[in-house]
C-alpha cells in the first residue's frame, strides 16, 4: 500500500500537488511550518492509488512515496 | 519502509530559493535524477546561467561553472574540448539563451559541439523584476510593457528551437513544457535522451522547456499552469523539431 510522505518543513504551499493529485489524497493544513507557508498534508491516505504524479510535479523535492507490499507502475519515470 | 520515489542524491538537501509554484525546482529534479540514472554525475559539469538559476551550483551535487550573461555555451565549448570524457551542461533561462545569448547557441549548435542545453522559457524575465523578454507573447503584460506586447513595435516571440532546427549541422532539438504531469514524464524521458546523445558522443541537444514565472505573470501556480496550456503552447508547438537519425 504506498504511502505520501511530505517534509512538511520544506513545503512552500504552491498546491501544485494538489491540483495534480487525481484521487484528491492531498490538502492544504491549516498550520503553518516555520516558513509561513501554510504547508500540504495528506487528508485521506486510503485514497492513493500510488501514481507518483504528486512527487513528480513537486518542485521543492518535498513529497516521497513509501511503500509496503506490491505497487502498480502507471507509467515509466 | 521501501520508497517507490525518493528525493535523488543528485540533489543537495538545501531548501531552494524559487518562488512557490516555480517549475525550476521541477526541471532541477529532473536534471539531477537523469545525472543519477545514467551514472554520470561524477563526471559531469555544469555551467550556470545569469537569472533566477544562477544559484543552481547550490542545489545540484555535480561540478559547476558561473557563466557571463549568456555565455554558458561558450564556457562549455571549451570545457568539452578540452576534456571530451567530460559530460558538460548548460542551464539557461529565456533572457540569458534567447536575449543576450543568442549569438553564442546558434553558433554553438552550428558547430555541432557536444553539450547538452536545457533552455527553461517563461517568456519573462523573472529575477530583475518582470521586464519583456523576446520570448514574451503576444499582448501579455510585463513591468516594460504595461499595455500588453505590441507586436509592430516588438516584433513577435523568438522561436529559439526553429531557428537551430534550421541549421545543416546534426542536432537534437527539442521543445516541452511541464505544465502537467503527462508532459513532465515526457519532458524527463526528452532530457535523458538529451544527456544519452552526448554520452554516446553523438551531437548537440537543446532541450527547450515552457515553464511558468507565478509571481512576475501575477497568477497563482495552478493558474500559471493553465495559461501555458492555454496561450503559450498556441505560440510555441511541442514535440522533436530535430533529432540526428533523421539528418
Amino acid at each position: 500500500m504506498p504511502r505520501v510522505l511530505i517534509r512538511q518543513e520544506r513545503c512552500k504551499g504552491c498546491e501544485l500537488c494538489i491540483y495534480a493529485c487525481p484521487q484528491h489524497v492531498l490538502a492544504i493544513s491549516e498550520n503553518i511550518n516555520e516558513k509561513g507557508y501554510f504547508f500540504a498534508e495528506v487528508a485521506d491516505q486510503p485514497r492513493c492509488i500510488g501514481c507518483r504524479l504528486c512527487a513528480v510535479t513537486c518542485p521543492d523535492q518535498v513529497i516521497q512515496i513509501g511503500l509496503n507490499g506490491v505497487m502498480v507502475h502507471y507509467y515509466d519515470y | 519502509m521501501e520508497l517507490a520515489f525518493k528525493i535523488s542524491t543528485a540533489m543537495k538537501d538545501v531548501p531552494t530559493h524559487y518562488c512557490p509554484g516555480c517549475t525550476h525546482g521541477v526541471v532541477h529534479r529532473m536534471v539531477a535524477e537523469v545525472l543519477e540514472e545514467l551514472n554520470i554525475r561524477e563526471r559531469t559539469v555544469g555551467v550556470a546561467p545569469v537569472g533566477c538559476a544562477v544559484l543552481i551550483y547550490n542545489y545540484l551535487n555535480n561540478d559547476f561553472m558561473e557563466a557571463p550573461h549568456g555565455r554558458a555555451p561558450a564556457l562549455a565549448t571549451g570545457a568539452k574540448r578540452a576534456r571530451p570524457d567530460l559530460i558538460l551542461y548548460t542551464y539557461q533561462g529565456d533572457g540569458d539563451l534567447a536575449s543576450i545569448g543568442f549569438n553564442e547557441i546558434f553558433h554553438a549548435a552550428n558547430r555541432g559541439e557536444k553539450i547538452t542545453v536545457i533552455f527553461i522559457n517563461n517568456g519573462i524575465y523573472g529575477m530583475t523584476g518582470g521586464q519583456m523578454a523576446p520570448t514574451t507573447l503576444p499582448e501579455q503584460v510585463t513591468t516594460t510593457s504595461p499595455d500588453g506586447r505590441d507586436v509592430s513595435q516588438t516584433g513577435f516571440p523568438v522561436a529559439v528551437s526553429e531557428a537551430l532546427a534550421t541549421q545543416a549541422t546534426p542536432g537534437f532539438i527539442v521543445r516541452c513544457s511541464v505544465h502537467d504531469g503527462l508532459h513532465q514524464i515526457q519532458t524527463k524521458k526528452l532530457i535523458r535522451r538529451a544527456f544519452q546523445n552526448q554520452v554516446d558522443n553523438r551531437c548537440f541537444s537543446l532541450v527547450e522547456i515552457l515553464s511558468t514565472c507565478p509571481t512576475n505573470w501575477g497568477l497563482t501556480p495552478q493558474q500559471s499552469l493553465e495559461h501555458i496550456r492555454d496561450n503559450t503552447l498556441q505560440h510555441y508547438k511541442l514535440g522533436i523539431l530535430k533529432s540526428p537519425e533523421e539528418v
